[in-house]
């Protein structure tokens, strides 16, 4: 028996899985002591599930706690010790503005201000060579005033460390000697790749998050053994798979997406269920929405992010870290987000959010702001008396009164319509962009919809999108939860290192190799004993002289100099993919290692798929606005729960239950599965 | 029929964010790829501009807009077929310096012309000189490629292919580029066409129409709301061989704006002058900054700014002057017409800031011409500190006007045999004041082994540094010398023997307000960070006066 955790902002979500049955509970997230909550969320689904503590085998957890901690600033007091010269690379960024036309922009501060930022004079060059040894004694200096400011944990960032973490370690050794009870985080261990600012960036953000994290997994594991759950712990990562508590206690920084990642994790596992190759999966919550690419069961992942953004979501307005992660497109797109009208009399919608306090206009909780929520309830897609099963009665009037307000001028529908048309149009433009970047066709996409928002958006969404199928998967309400029980374990470890083809020397790449699979089935180990493991390796490659690298897989194995074409040919292909084209005659090279070991993930019983049977009905209707018809149509209701599989209902539809509804429009028909999802499937012509 | 209208205009949006993506993806352009410095956009058949990418830097960007008009009428409506492509880097009609490659394609839907996709990026070389001030005519600045076809009915010209390689340096890398360059344009292209068949256009008359209706009424409203009068201010800069006068004359009435350059120094002999379009288009930016920022660029969002300066001076430069970093100036044009425009909306504007972007080229060549080691070029992009603003402190080495970002130093000396010693922050650089200004950088660079490095100086605020506003004090003066204080000129190629180290002190910017009102927390904190010296902290600030 195993379960997993997701500590979320609101909710901490538990499922715990009996040999293939599912049991779930959901808890208020305590932010002052989290691990309570997870004891009586556990406890609550023990109790479903009529098992008792000492039954559990596995307890894996996520949470978003880490990225809290770098939003809300509540980390260590942290020192920066880095090469002389380089002191403010942190606070320098990128030396851009990433708003061109705000006079009074304001830019993040750095996690660690400059009077904590230390410097020593040492440099390596960029192959690795030592251009200035490190001095002794002013290293034994700078220990005695670390020492002395009684700081929490330390990052160590040298310029090209990558390349050579000699005098980091050296650093590392003098500190720990002094005092043994400090967090040291070295940028050659956490993220040893090329750029400077990223790298600093993603060392700092372990080091401040550390011992908080160390200190509150050792309380969540001492809780649970007390409690009689002796089962081991694991971590979701960011990249999406599980590492041991111990390595999250001395890497935190790979759990920063954690949560997400077990969303993404949960519609992979979906999408092999349904045998669906190409998927995105598209979350919608209260605040923004999320999507993901998935390929082959796989989440698409990417080896930098960007966290904590201060600017309306907007790129360069956060931290970059570096490390592996599932790539998430993320929008301040969700029911929460406030419509309003811009200098062109255009209406807007978000990032800005009325949250759940005082949340959407007709909450009637005193927003006067109208929101996403509010256009769908004054459309018909909301029935104001069974919102959240009950639980909150909407008041349409106020929403009307929200929207004529704001948005001066145009008629209450047309409002509302348009609130809800920019919103699909928003997301369906994020996702249609990073597709695109990513070289694939969305049209031979199936969306997978989950959380509160995301069906009653996702088939206009698909409409807008040219995609013909939509799954709204059962239990979504607690699907990072789930997500986590589907993980693999697994670890990446990279490295830069620079290799031009046309000079390619094997013997130092195997090497290279050889140390990123000990480094990563280490790892592994950790948690997954002797489990049968996949093997991939990543190259960041280029044309020499680019400065974007593209990710090209290959397989991994002893490298000569005959795979060199291979290498080539592989690098041609995937440039190809993404910009339709190659250049001929110029020099290609490798700029990082990455190399991922995963356990493999047991065969998942396919879902069967069933077709249109009879149609459900029952003389339900109501009536909501069509967005692609532009017309008010009449639909069918339903509750979800009453649905066999293969029964089906033609749009228009409204599908309802408890924690949210499916909007199906006139284009699509809704057929039940075996599994108690939605399929919702474009009409034929 | 206006929310399907809004949601295109969106759209566009995106469309040109991808259009831009592809270019930082694929260019190689240092300037391009790392630092951003291009721009992209599309344009209806009348070579108005409807939407930009804003990744774009101002200078590109706005001058852009006007490039495409120039194209209609050097190449003609009746002689554009589908999968053609054009391209310019004349300076008068592109963007202001021959580095600068402008490429044209028609839109076509149904074998039906409807308008254009327009992009530009600064390319590794273009021969002449290379990239920096000292030619004297725009002849001695490179190749000159006037508006012509790259390819006709997609079939490349190979006679304009052969010409361009014969006359740079890195041909491989150029030629790449302007593929680059149309690959982007293409990639607008497949989704423009995806949306039109999405809402059943036949072309963009009604779209573009709308754009620039509603950005044209927002621009005018919110220039209405400048107190009407006539606004002058001088600022005085270094210029090449002679300090350069500034001079600006802001006329509003109503809903017009009128910036005139009249007083303006005349042009230099070096490649410091800057064609009209390019002073335009910074003019331009800096006032739309401050009176519309929120309005999308596109041509109804821009035409309303009127922006004159007569011929010869050194904001309108005429053929043949040399251009080539023209930048230097053009960066500083919005810091003289947001000074006139304080007279009118104080508490607005910014004071001075380093501005002109720091950007330098360096050759490396062994020293020993026999050892057989490669020459290589680099490009690094360094900003100074921005002027205070009225209720905030300048930013800290980062630009503006320009959007560009630096490189990483790692990746530059991944590039080329040299080491960075030193890219910090230069401590008590920024202007005192209520609010202080940004601090400027420290940059220590020194060849490898076996190398000279020769770099081409494109420096201003050396002499004349940024001043503050309301009783805000000036940000520290930029410098350029050896680390044993052998001074160096803030323009020009010079040489930086093996074993010595170039140093550079970039400016500071302006304060605003009386430093004595600056809250005592504040100054603590800057004592506390080294962003101030406890001598400043006495002079400046008055700090420790009253026994604190």
């Amino acid at each position: 028996m195993r379960v997993g955790v997701d500590i979320g902002g609101t909710f901490t979500d538990v499922a715990l899985d009996r040999s293939g049955t599912l049991f779930t509970a959901k808890v208020l997230t305590n932010y002052a002591q989290p691990e309570q909550a997870i004891l009586d969320g556990i406890q609550k689904a023990l109790a479903a599930a009529n098992a008792v503590p000492g039954d559990l085998k596995q307890v894996i957890h996520g949470t978003t706690l880490v990225t809290n901690a770098l939003i809300e600033r509540r980390g260590a007091r942290t020192a920066f010790i880095t090469t002389e010269g380089f002191r403010d690379v942190v606070e320098m960024r990128s030396e851009n503005r990433f708003e061109q036309y705000d006079l009074n922009l304001k830019l993040p501060e750095p996690l660690v201000s400059r009077p904590h930022r230390y410097t020593l004079k040492e440099r390596m060059a960029a192959d690795g060579t030592v251009l200035l040894p490190l001095d002794p004694d002013e290293t034994g200096r700078l220990v005695s005033v670390i020492c002395e400011k009684d700081y929490e944990a330390v990052a160590i960032g040298f310029l090209h460390a990558y390349a050579n973490p000699a005098h980091e370690n050296a650093v590392a050794e003098a500190l720990r000697a002094a005092m043994p009870d400090l967090s040291v985080s070295l940028s050659s261990v956490i993220s040893p790749r090329i750029r400077e600012f990223e790298r600093f960036n993603t060392v700092i953000a372990n080091a401040y998050v550390q011992p908080q994290v160390a200190d509150y997994l050792g309380r969540l594991v001492g809780r649970l053994r007390e409690t009689g759950i002796d089962a081991p712990v694991f971590m979701m990562h960011s990249g999406g798979g599980l590492i041991s508590v111990e390595t999250a206690a001395e890497q935190p920084v790979r759990l920063l997406e954690s949560g997400p990642a077990g969303g993404a994790i949960f519609a992979a596992e979906f999408a092999r269920a349904h045998g669906v190759d190409k998927a995105l999966s598209f979350d919608m919550g209260g605040t923004t929405a999320k999507i993901c690419l998935i390929e082959e069961g796989a989440p698409k992942t990417a080896s930098t992010f960007e966290v904590a953004r201060t600017y309306r979501f907007k790129k360069g307005s956060g931290m970059p870290v570096s490390t592996p992660v599932v790539e998430m497109v993320e929008i301040g797109a969700g029911g929460g987000s406030i419509a309003s009208i811009d200098a062109m009399g255009r209406i807007q919608v978000g990032p800005k959010s009325a949250g759940s306090e005082p949340g959407p206009a007709c909450y009637g909780r005193g927003g006067t702001a109208p929101t996403v929520t509010d256009a769908n309830l004054v459309l018909g897609r909301l029935d104001p008396d069974h919102f959240a099963g009950g639980a909150i009665r909407l008041e349409t009037t106020a929403s009307t009164t929200a929207i004529a307000d704001r948005l001066d001028g145009l008629a209450p529908d047309e409002a509302a319509f348009g609130i809800t048309e920019m919103v699909d149009e928003n997301m369906a433009n994020a996702a249609r962009v990073h597709t695109v970047e990513n070289g694939r066709d969305i049209e031979q996409f199936t969306m997978i919809a989950f959380g509160g928002g995301a069906p009653l958006h996702a088939c206009r969404q698909c409409e807008k999108l040219g995609i013909g199928s939509l799954l709204i998967p059962p239990g979504a309400g607690v699907g990072s939860a789930i997500g986590f029980l589907k993980a693999p374990f697994s670890y990446t470890a990279s490295r830069g290192y620079f290799q031009r083809l046309d000079a390619f020397d094997a013997d130092a790449v195997n090497a290279v190799l050889t140390e990123l699979e000990s480094e990563a089935r280490a790892f592994v180990a950790k948690g997954a004993g002797a489990a049968g493991t996949t093997t991939r390796l990543t190259l960041a490659m280029r044309y020499s002289g680019q400065g974007w690298e593209i990710p090209v897989i290959f397989p991994f194995e002893p490298l000569g100099k005959s795979h060199v074409p291979r290498l080539l040919s592989a690098f041609e292909a995937a440039y190809r993919t993404l910009f339709g084209r190659i250049i001929d005659d110029l020099a290609v090279e490798i700029t990082d290692w990455s190399l991922t070991v995963a356990t493999d993930l047991p065969d998942v019983a396919r879902a069967e798929r069933f077709g249109a049977g009879d149609t459900a009905a029952n003389g339900r209707t109501r009536e909501f606005y069509d967005a692609a018809l532009r017309q008010t149509v009449t639909a069918h209701v339903i509750d979800r729960s009453t649905l066999a599989p293969g029964q089906s209902v033609p749009g228009p539809a409204a599908i309802v239950e408890d924690e949210t509804t499916t909007i199906a429009t006139s284009a699509y028909v809704v057929i039940a599965q075996g599994d108690g999802s939605l399929l919702l499937q474009r009409k034929a012509p | 029929m206006s929310i399907d209208y809004q949601v295109m205009w969106n759209r566009l949006i995106a469309v040109v964010e991808e259009q831009a993506t592809t270019l930082i993806r694929t260019a190689f352009s240092t300037s391009v790829r790392e630092a951003g410095d291009l721009s992209a956009g599309l344009f209806d058949l009348q070579g108005r501009m409807m939407a930009q990418a804003v990744t774009g830097t101002p200078g590109h960007v706005n001058a852009m807009a006007e490039s495409v008009g120039h194209f209609i009428d050097a190449i003609g409506r009746q002689n554009m077929f589908e999968a053609d492509v054009y391209l310019t880097n004349d300076p008068w009609l592109g963007t202001g310096h021959l580095h600068d490659i402008t490429v044209v394609t028609p839109v076509f839907r149904q074998q039906r012309h409807v308008g254009y996709f327009a992009c530009t990026a600064h390319v590794v070389d273009i021969g002449g000189r290379g990239f920096g001030p000292d030619g004297a005519e725009v002849y001695e600045e490179g190749l000159q490629l006037p508006i012509m076809k790259f390819a006709e009915r997609g079939q490349v010209s190979a006679d304009l292919v052969r010409i361009i390689r014969a006359n740079v340096r890195q041909p491989d890398q150029v030629i790449g580029d302007i593929h680059s360059l149309a690959a982007c344009n293409d990639a607008g292209d497949r989704r423009l066409q995806a949306m039109m068949a999405e809402f059943g256009l036949e072309d963009l008359e009604g779209l573009s129409g709308f754009i620039m209706e509603r950005s044209r009424a927002a621009t005018l409203k919110a220039i209405s709301a400048v107190p009407d009068g006539v606004y002058e201010n001088v600022m005085q800069v270094d210029g090449f061989e002679a300090p350069v006068r500034m001079q600006v004359r802001l006329s509003v009435e109503g809903e017009s704006i009128v910036a005139d350059f009249d007083g303006t120094s005349g042009t230099s002999r070096f490649g410091v002058n800057v064609p009209m379009v390019y002073t335009r288009a910074y003019a331009c930016y800096g006032l739309k900054c401050a009176i519309a920022p929120d309005v999308p660029n596109n041509f109804g969002s821009l035409e309303p700014f009127r922006i004159t300066a007569p011929e010869g001076c050194i904001l309108n430069a005429a053929r043949p002057a040399p251009v080539s970093i023209r930048h230097v100036l053009g960066h500083l044009v919005p810091d003289v017409v947001l000074g006139a425009l304080h007279e009118a909306l104080p508490g607005v504007v910014p004071a001075e800031g380093a501005s002109a972007l720091w950007n330098i080229q360096i050759s490396a060549r062994p020293a020993d011409p026999a050892s057989n080691l490669p020459s290589v070029e680099l490009l690094m992009f360094n900003s100074g500190g921005t002027g205070a603003r009225p209720t905030l402190d300048g930013l800290s080495a980062t630009a503006f006007p320009s959007g560009v970002k630096t490189m990483s130093v790692e990746a530059t000396e991944h590039v080329g045999p040299i080491v960075v010693w030193r890219k910090d922050l230069r401590s008590g650089s920024g202007g005192a004041g209520a609010y202080r200004g940004g601090l400027g950088q420290t940059i220590e660079i020194e060849a490898r082994d076996g190398y000279d490095i020769y770099f081409n100086a494109m420096f201003d605020r050396i002499d004349n540094p940024a001043r503050g506003r309301d009783g805000g004090k000036p940000g520290a003066a930029g410098s350029v010398a050896l680390a044993d204080g052998t001074p160096l000129k803030g323009k020009g190629r010079q040489k930086v023997d093996a074993g010595r180290r170039l140093v550079l002190l970039l400016p500071g910017g302006g304060g605003y307000g009386d430093p004595k009102e600056r809250s005592r927390a504040a100054v603590e904190a800057d004592l506390d960070g080294g962003y101030v010296s406890e001598e400043q902290a006495r002079a400046d600030y008055g700090y420790g006066a009253s026994g604190e």
